[in-house]
């Protein structure tokens, strides 16, 4: 067990570590698994979460995710909320791929229906959203235009023709933080993301056919107001983020905000990646407005891939989008810092929400849900592994317990070079296609180290996350087809 | 360029760390980027050299030095879709830490290169630059 010996059950799958593991901490940290879960958890895990409940202004807890695990600055699967006015924001709390998220677009398709064309389907994905490195989409826009988006994000898309109002109503936040001022955002950044609306990248984002079945199902009343409705039904989910222009922003202010700490805010340096500012300083509101810029790259980004994957149902399908059902069900950000309103201790405060590899989970009620789903709580979308499937949550009430955050997928298990040393892209490819899964994978190495022996298993943690309390299970999918960045 | 070397280590479990290794400061910083090209480019002996750029940086600390220069060459692949490696690099200091390299390589080509990882950044966790009793040694984590 890698777990440290103050970890101490304080609830039903959620752990404490107290103030005092390590100096300075502010508050302790909390960790939401079963035993197995944590006890698999790497000792980094427990210490980077140490060093955010050391941030100023953070409140309550620094927490860990089910499916956490570590990675630099914040660990990921990390979520810490900070008090805005006396607090701090960290971009190593937000990640350099800002509003990296999911979205889930069901089809009215069934598996008989998809699977003799599943290759062509697949092959038609891949030619329409571009995957891999130094890809570029097919939108082009001036500087003016990419403003635009920065302004508007996945507004500016329907506005252009890439997708319909409803599917505004089912994004977080509308597809835009009305916050973001592309004023604080470098020209180095918009080089290097403008060529990029409607491309995947690499690593772990994927674009994935997957199939709802029978068994798969844990609350079909739910399941039904998502949209999830026939046996078989064929769905789509895709994860990716701001591209290069979130990665930008973050390289930049990343340097901006070492240079000033010790300098301007005396603020001590505990870990380069947890570089930070006080979220009131000229430094911190500037990062702030151009992170919102980032975040609606991606949301603008999600939506333009939407639009393509329609047009690719409806090549090979030879019927309009409508007709073959292609709806965004939600479409969700793990990758982020956002103002929201939080009860802490009878008071109802602003907190700026720290969310890296962690997803937001609103309850039945909240007034930020669109209307449609405002009585059953928000849809959280968690993606596992390409091979294992992925799974539908939906948030609950006594989710106020991590500022209303959950997982995000299934949390690596293995390195990259350890999962590359026990199977090759082409073996793994074959082996996927023995089972019926249909992969296109812009990096045959880079396929290699997404394989599913490398991630936790995801009924795990969404069984995890039902028991902690921050979410519950609606509907597991299972993947039939992979457009791998 | 002389005599760095460069390895990958295990490091945090979703991105990709490196060991670069050199007599000097500059070797250990061009094996840097050499394992940067690697972790993008399946061969990257077979990169050739058809543009050439100029990259000079100033710089108060050398980890910070080595960030800078790997987050320039990320940014360069993605802004005008080059992939390159310093041909000739200079660290001088004269108060500030200056870097003046000279860098070589070839636009992305889908049909010649099999690309690898799309890294994000080089990122600031365990970022070091330092000389050891063995020469230098620099090691970073690609967040991939």
């Amino acid at each position: 067990m890698s777990a440290p010996a103050e970890l101490r059950r304080v609830a039903p799958a959620t752990f404490e570590l107290p103030v005092g593991f390590r100096d300075g901490m502010r508050v302790p940290v909390r960790v939401f698994g079963t035993d197995a879960l944590v006890s698999e958890m790497d000792d980094q895990v427990f210490r980077q979460a140490a060093n955010v409940a050391c941030l100023p202004g953070i409140v309550e807890a620094a927490f860990c995710m089910p499916d956490a695990h570590w990675g630099y600055g914040f660990p990921i699967g990390g979520v810490a909320a900070i008090d805005p006015e006396s607090g701090v924001i960290s971009p190593g709390g937000i990640g350099f791929d800002i509003n990296c998220g999911m979205r889930l677009v069901t089809t009215s398709l069934t598996w008989p229906e998809v699977r003799p064309r599943l290759t062509q389907l697949v092959d038609a994905l891949a030619e329409r959203v571009p995957a891999g490195t130094g890809r570029r989409g097919f939108v082009r826009t001036g500087l003016r235009e990419f403003r635009d988006v920065l302004r508007e994000g996945a507004g500016w898309a329907v506005r252009k023709g890439y997708g319909v109002e409803r599917d505004l109503e089912r994004t977080e936040a509308r597809g835009c933080l009305a916050d973001a001022d592309p004023e604080y955002v470098s020209e180095r950044a918009i080089r290097r993301g403008k060529p990029q609306i409607g491309t995947l990248g690499s690593g772990n984002h994927y674009l994935e056919i997957q199939v709802l079945h029978a068994r798969g199902v844990h609350d079909e009343a739910l399941a039904r107001r998502f949209g999830l409705c026939e046996p078989e039904q064929v769905v789509v989910m895709f994860h990716c983020g701001s591209r290069g222009f979130g990665h930008q922003v973050a390289t930049d202010y990343l340097h901006t905000f070492l240079r000033a700490m010790p300098e301007k805010f005396g603020l001590p340096v505990v870990d380069r990646e947890l570089a930070c500012a006080p979220f009131r300083s000229e430094e911190g509101r500037a990062y702030y407005a151009a992170m919102c810029c980032a975040a609606n790259m991606s949301f603008a980004n999600r939506q333009v891939i939407l639009h393509q994957i329609r047009e690719a149902f409806s090549d090979v399908f030879g019927r309009d989008p409508e007709a073959l059902g292609i709806e965004t069900v939600y479409d969700v950000s793990h990758n982020t810092a956002k103002l929201e309103r939080h009860r802490v201790a009878g008071e109802e405060r602003t907190l700026l929400v720290h969310r890296k590899g962690a997803t937001r989970a609103f309850p039945p009620g909240h007034p930020e849900l669109p209307a449609e789903y405002r009585d059953v709580g928000q849809p959280v979308i968690i993606g596992g592994s390409m091979e294992t499937g992925s799974y539908l949550l939906v948030g609950v009430s006594s989710g106020d317990r991590s500022f209303f955050s959950t997982a995000h997928g299934s949390g690596r298990t293995m390195s990259r070079r350890q999962a590359r040393k026990r199977v090759s892209g082409r073996a793994l490819q074959e082996r996927m296609a023995k089972h019926g899964i249909v992969v296109r994978a812009a990096s045959l190495r880079g396929l290699a180290e997404e394989a599913g022996f490398a991630y936790k298993d995801v009924e795990d943690v969404a069984a995890a996350a039902e028991a902690a309390g921050i979410s519950r299970r609606v509907a597991h999918l299972v993947p039939v087809g992979n457009v791998k960045g | 360029m002389s005599a760095g070397s460069f390895r990958f280590v295990e490091g945090a479990p979703g991105d990709l760390s490196f060991l670069a290794r050199g007599p000097t400061a500059e070797a250990a910083l061009v094996a840097a980027g050499e394992a940067l090209l690697a972790a993008t480019l399946e061969d990257p002996a077979a990169l050739e050299a058809r543009e050439t750029r100029r990259l000079r940086l100033t710089e108060t600390e050398a980890d910070l030095l080595l960030l800078r220069f790997l987050n320039e060459l990320i940014y360069l692949r993605d802004a005008e879709q080059l992939l390159l490696r310093p041909t000739t690099l200079r660290v001088t200091r004269d108060g500030a830490l200056r870097l003046d390299a000279r860098l070589e390589g070839e636009r992305v080509d889908p049909a010649r290169h099999t690309l690898l990882s799309d890294v994000k950044a080089a990122t600031a966790h365990g970022l070091v630059l330092r000389e050891t009793p063995d020469g230098w040694e620099a090691r970073a984590t690609l967040d991939v």
